[in-house]
């Protein structure tokens, strides 16, 4: 290992990187795309859902109460119904995707402060009510002000989907998604290119080893990766509020982790792969997996044993328990060693792999 | 690397081969290259030439036999060989989306040269092979000629001792070809041993050594004047005013080895001087009028007896 030879390839790799416009935008377009779709998912700037309001109390404050909701814009209130059957039945049809409930003692409640004063039903099945139902149930009941902080005066009750999902969630898991899929890919693929290009057969004539080879040509991903925690972070900080509670430093290190993990699953493939084309298919046949079984998508507890088990070896399930870990629970790194250890036990059958499959010839 | 010792050989192989699968692409292979040689492979396509040098750099492992180059034992000592050894491949190699300048710069890092000597050599390679101008273009929108050069200065920056050049003038027009061979004697003048594979007859004809390979198998190996000299069989100009009809006739004849047209006449070699007879009889009676003369043995007859005949000429070379 020679460092003048190192650095020489990471420039290289650089200026190659700066002159493919097309790979240079999908490193800082990824990040923005993806979370401005899936941020679309959890914005919570909704507005105009239809809706039914079933008023049986039907007095001065619930009517006082439905119009300051009304006013907020993010209802549309189509439906006055008098049954909670109708209720039922809009919402099934999809006419309505949320109703207000006032029940019969509703002032009763209101003095007593003891049960929510209002239900909210929303269709749990559409993430975006979900999301408009959470802010409207902060909206402040008037004479609810004197509560105890143990009852909220609106209660929301999810049709569809009572595993409630907090929207919160996905930014941090969006990181993880993110990292997989531009370090896995792009490494998989720089790495195949030198050698689907040819330049492989001049290279090996020279004092290149290949480990200088790989090394030079992977660690302008790291850095690259790190940018791209930085762009999604600072994006859901300002788009979607989106907290670090625990330590920023322990949050990139966490990254820098699993970004070493990624890498070494993109060295790894690229050894298997003989063409881009290959590579870019490999790299897509371990995202699936990923984004399936590594809790993204899906919750972890509600999956089956054997999708757990192997969800156990996949480097995201890891990088979330931590990222969810340190940005929402506000958990330190050293709490989540379990987590960090399996992604550098990850990263080491990885890498022992790839050196065993690396030789410096071309048959 | 020391200075090489003029007696010494530069690359030794001995029953060098190398099979893919069930192909041989290189079968049992003697060379013997010496210091300051330009040593020139000729061969059809898919004799081998280039699989052989691939395993003198150290690129293939050969399936058995021995090499040794620069007193290196390869594959073993690949490595060591390395910084002495400078090749060219048929293909163009270096990066396409660099320019010729951060291509050279590049090498330059890789084989390990201080900063100031890179600088220094870079701006003599880009004198000496006409790139300074080129020097911010990017290598993939240079001309095929222009490329050429661009790879010979990347295989010689690092000044080494051998230099294996694997077909470095296909592509290139004439002129161009004559100025990169003028490169390549100038090397040799400053002691670089060159091993350069080519189709080009006017280029074998320039080296002072030539191997002829034909599906993996050394069928000649000498000077090309010798090769010349020692021609297996007899040149002949078929002058007759239909020599396509003529080409016909002869085609397939006993002792007829090779038959080409060069524009009015017909090119024929044929086996032995007892054919010239019985074959320009064959031409009267197929109603050609025909006049047989004898022709200076070219390279190129060298090349087509040796290929078509491997069995004969086989281990010719003295
Ligand atoms: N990697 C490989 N796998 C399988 N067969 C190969 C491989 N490389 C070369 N061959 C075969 O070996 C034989 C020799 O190929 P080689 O490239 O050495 O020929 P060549 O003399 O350089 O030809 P050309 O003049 O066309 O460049 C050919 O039949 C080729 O198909
Ligand atoms: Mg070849």
């Amino acid at each position: 290992m020679k460092l003048q030879r190192l650095l020489a390839i990471v420039l290289k790799e650089l200026r190659q990187l700066r002159r493919d416009r097309l790979t240079f935008a999908m490193i800082v377009g990824i990040p923005v795309m993806q979370l401005v779709l899936f941020g679309y998912a959890i914005n919570l700037d909704v507005r105009q859902l239809d809706a039914a309001v079933l008023d049986q109390a039907d007095t001065a404050r619930s009517r006082e109460l439905v119009a300051q909701i009304e006013a907020t814009q993010v209802l549309t209130l189509r439906y006055r119904v008098s049954t909670p059957q109708e209720v039922n039945d809009l919402m099934r049809r999809g006419k309505i995707s949320v109703a207000l409930i006032l029940p019969t003692d509703f002032e009763a409640r209101l003095e007593r402060g003891d049960r929510p004063a209002l239900q909210l039903v929303v269709d749990g099945s559409d993430q975006v009510v979900q999301a408009a139902a959470r802010q409207l149930a902060r909206f402040p009941v008037p004479d609810a002000a004197g509560w105890t902080q143990q009852v909220t005066p609106i209660e929301v009750v999810n049709f569809y989907n009572p595993e409630r999902r907090a929207p919160i969630n996905t930014v941090p898991g969006l990181i993880g998604v993110i990292l997989t899929m531009t370090m896995v890919l792009f490494t998989a693929i720089a790495l195949v290119r030198e050698r689907e290009n040819g330049n492989l057969e001049m290279l090996i004539a020279t004092p290149v080893s290949p480990w200088e080879l790989t090394l030079g040509k992977v660690l302008p991903f790291v850095g690259i990766g790190l940018v791209q925690v930085t762009v999604v972070l600072l994006l859901g900080k300002w788009l979607f509020a989106v907290p670090v509670r625990g330590s920023l430093l322990e949050l990139y290190l966490a990254a820098l982790v699993f970004i070493l993990a990624s890498l070494s699953l993109g060295i790894f493939l690229s050894t298997l792969a003989r063409s881009q084309f290959q590579a870019m298919q490999l790299a897509f046949f371990t995202f699936l997996p990923q984004i399936l079984l590594s809790g993204f998508m899906f919750p972890f507890a509600g999956m089956p044993k054997v999708a757990q088990w192997l969800a156990e070896l996949l480097p995201l399930t890891h990088f979330l328990r931590l990222v969810r870990g340190i940005m929402l629970r506000d958990a330190s790194l050293f709490e989540l060693w379990p987590a960090l250890a399996a992604l550098g036990i990850f990263t080491l059958v990885m890498l022992s792999v790839a050196v065993m499959r690396t030789h410096k010839r071309l048959d | 690397m020391a200075s090489i010792d003029d007696s010494a050989t530069v690359i030794r192989v001995r029953g060098l081969s190398k099979r893919f699968g069930t192909t041989v692409a290189v079968d049992a292979l003697d060379l013997d290259v010496r210091p300051r040689e330009v040593y020139g492979f000729l061969g059809p396509n898919g004799s081998g030439k280039s699989t052989t040098l691939r395993m003198l750099c150290g690129l293939l492992h050969p399936s058995s036999g021995e090499i040794e180059v620069l007193g290196h034992h390869l594959p073993k000592d690949a490595e060591g060989l390395k910084r002495h050894l400078g090749y060219m491949t048929q293909s163009f190699s270096l990066y396409r989306d660099l320019s010729v300048n951060e291509n050279l710069t590049f090498l330059a890092a890789v084989h390990g040269l201080p900063r100031k000597r890179a600088h220094q050599r870079i701006e003599e390679l880009l004198n000496r092979y006409w790139l300074a101008e080129l020097r911010h273009q990017l290598a993939g929108t240079l001309s095929g000629g222009q490329k050429q050069r661009l790879a010979l200065a990347g295989a010689v920056l690092h000044e080494p001792d051998l230099l294996l050049l694997d077909e470095p003038t296909s592509a290139v027009d004439p002129q161009s070809r004559r100025e990169f061979w003028e490169s390549l004697f100038e090397l040799a003048d400053a002691g670089t041993t060159i091993l350069v594979s080519t189709h080009y007859m006017d280029e074998a004809e320039r080296c002072t050594r030539l191997a002829i390979l034909d599906r993996g198998r050394l069928v000649a190996d000498d000077s090309p004047q010798r090769l010349m000299e020692a021609l297996p069989g007899r040149p002949l100009l078929v002058e007759c005013d239909r020599p396509r009809q003529a080409q016909q006739v002869l085609e397939g004849q006993p002792g007829v080895i090779a038959l080409a047209q060069i524009g009015a006449a017909l090119r024929m070699l044929v086996e032995d001087v007892e054919y010239e007879n019985p074959l320009s009889e064959r031409l009267r009676t197929a109603g050609i009028e025909a006049r047989l003369v004898s022709g200076t043995a070219n390279l190129e007859d060298v090349f087509v007896a040796a290929t078509r005949q491997p069995r004969q000429s086989a281990g010719e070379a003295s």
